[in-house]
């Protein structure tokens, strides 16, 4: 089986792997970190998002041969063990913006890309198109997008997110 | 997914060379279209071979009255592209609406038209653009390389390395998304430039992307909305599919080129 190298949350990590290995799978699997969920394998729930590089991505429609030498970011990344939350995280958090949480890894993961293209103040309109890779099936949207503001505004200041004004 | 060998050249040589060694090998782009199918078995090739890391495939520049797209560039990186936002807002305008953020980052327009899905954007632009599709072996028109449903005039063994846009004073596209997949149910795509005038349309016919002449000739007195008023194409030869029937699609070209003239003209 041929073999890959990456950097995953910030450390070099390689694994010898079939071909035909997802990202995802590579994460989950091989690297056990299972913070990256597989809601359709379909590439249009966004339960698998996670940065390459940078850049969101769906980490079920990627090939983990083809991220040779990627750097690459899963939510596992954003925050110490034990340490204070990432402050989208938090912001997740406070603002009651998951359910059962399945969906959760891949909506924080994309906030946060919002963030870096669309800057820290965010309107609705704006976080409801950007959100159009992913998909919730409990909550309806609406607190989603609060924490996601709110995450935004939290991470231009660098410290803990306020809580959004109802 | 069937297992392959997977490849990673770093030129346009080398890659033609293992696609010449594998005759059942396919080139891997963006791989958000080819990928889902290979999942479902649709394909399996005997290798893939990944165009990531091949030089010379990236990027947007200016040359002369043309902006020229590497194969490999994604639907992010042209949508935000200075030089396209500037020379030609209304292409720019295309891949942005493309999928979601996620997929933008991935797909890449030479996969796009390569794939030449009878849904998908880019092939609109091209012919609506009269673009030219560079290859390691040749020129292609735009007129001539869309042949039908998923099908384009590659040979074997060719490779799209760039696509060349002609810059037309104006362009502009609509598309109808489809509310789930945001595919196109009908995409047209208006250019003008000079006296050159192209109405190209995607989503609707059953052959995949074509061009309206009837429109084409209406907009050649005056490139106006109000020239294509009233005007619709026959029902035949249009989809129809549980998502919208032939006559609908055919209903929707015409709503479709009027705001997209509108929009190039505003
Ligand atoms: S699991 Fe990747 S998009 Fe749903
Ligand atoms: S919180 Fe359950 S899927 Fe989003």
């Amino acid at each position: 089986m041929p073999s890959v190298s990456m950097t995953v949350n910030g450390k070099a990590v390689s694994g010898n792997v079939e071909e035909r290995t997802l990202l995802v799978q590579f994460l989950r699997e091989h690297l056990r970190l299972t913070g990256t969920h597989v809601g359709c394998d379909t590439s249009q729930c966004g339960a698998c998002v996670v940065h390459v590089d940078g850049k969101s991505v769906k980490s079920c429609t990627l090939l983990a041969l083809a991220l040779e030498g990627a750097n690459v970011l899963t939510i596992e990344g954003l925050a110490e063990p034990n340490g204070p939350l990432h402050p989208m995280q938090e912001a997740f958090r406070q603002n009651h913006g998951l359910q059962c949480g399945y969906c959760t890894p891949g909506m924080i993961m994309s906030a946060i890309d919002i963030v870096r293209r669309k800057g820290h103040e965010l309107d609705e309109r704006t976080i409801r198109e950007e959100l159009d890779g992913n998909i919730c099936r409990c909550t309806g949207y609406h607190n989603i997008v609060k924490s996601i503001a709110a995450g935004a505004k939290a991470m231009a200041q660098g410290g803990a997110p306020r809580q959004a004004a109802e | 997914m069937y297992n392959f060998t997977f490849h990673r050249p770093t030129t346009v040589r080398q890659a033609a060379g293992l696609l010449a060694k594998n005759p059942d090998a396919k080139l891997l782009a963006g791989g958000h279209s080819l990928i889902p199918v290979m999942k479902q078995r649709l394909a399996q090739p005997s290798a893939l071979i990944d165009l990531a890391k091949v030089e010379g495939l990236h990027g947007v520049e200016l040359k002369g009255r043309s902006v020229v797209v590497g194969a490999m560039t994604t639907h992010s990186d042209v949508a935000n592209s200075p030089i396209m936002q500037q020379a030609l807002p209304g292409l720019a305008a295309v891949p942005a609406a493309i999928g979601d953020p996620q997929v933008r980052h991935m797909g890449t327009i030479g996969g796009s038209i390569a794939n030449n899905d009878p849904n998908a954007d880019y092939p609109a632009a091209c012919l609506g653009l009269g673009a030219t599709i560079i290859t390691n072996k040749r020129k292609i028109a735009a007129d001539d390389f869309f042949t039908g449903m998923f099908s384009t005039a590659l040979e074997d063994g060719e490779i799209i390395t760039k696509v060349s846009f002609p810059i037309a004073k104006k362009a502009a596209y609509e598309k109808f998304k489809h509310p789930a997949s945001g595919f196109a149910l009908v995409g047209v795509f208006v250019s003008k430039r000079g006296p050159e005038i192209r109405v190209a349309v995607t989503g609707a016919g059953a052959n995949g992307v074509f061009r309206v002449k009837s429109f084409e000739e209406a907009l050649k007195r005056r490139f106006a909305a109000k020239s294509l008023e009233g005007m619709t194409i026959p029902a035949t030869g249009m989809n129809s599919d549980i998502h919208a029937s032939a006559e609908y699609r055919a209903h929707l070209v015409g709503v479709l080129a009027r705001r997209a003239v509108a929009k190039a003209t505003a």
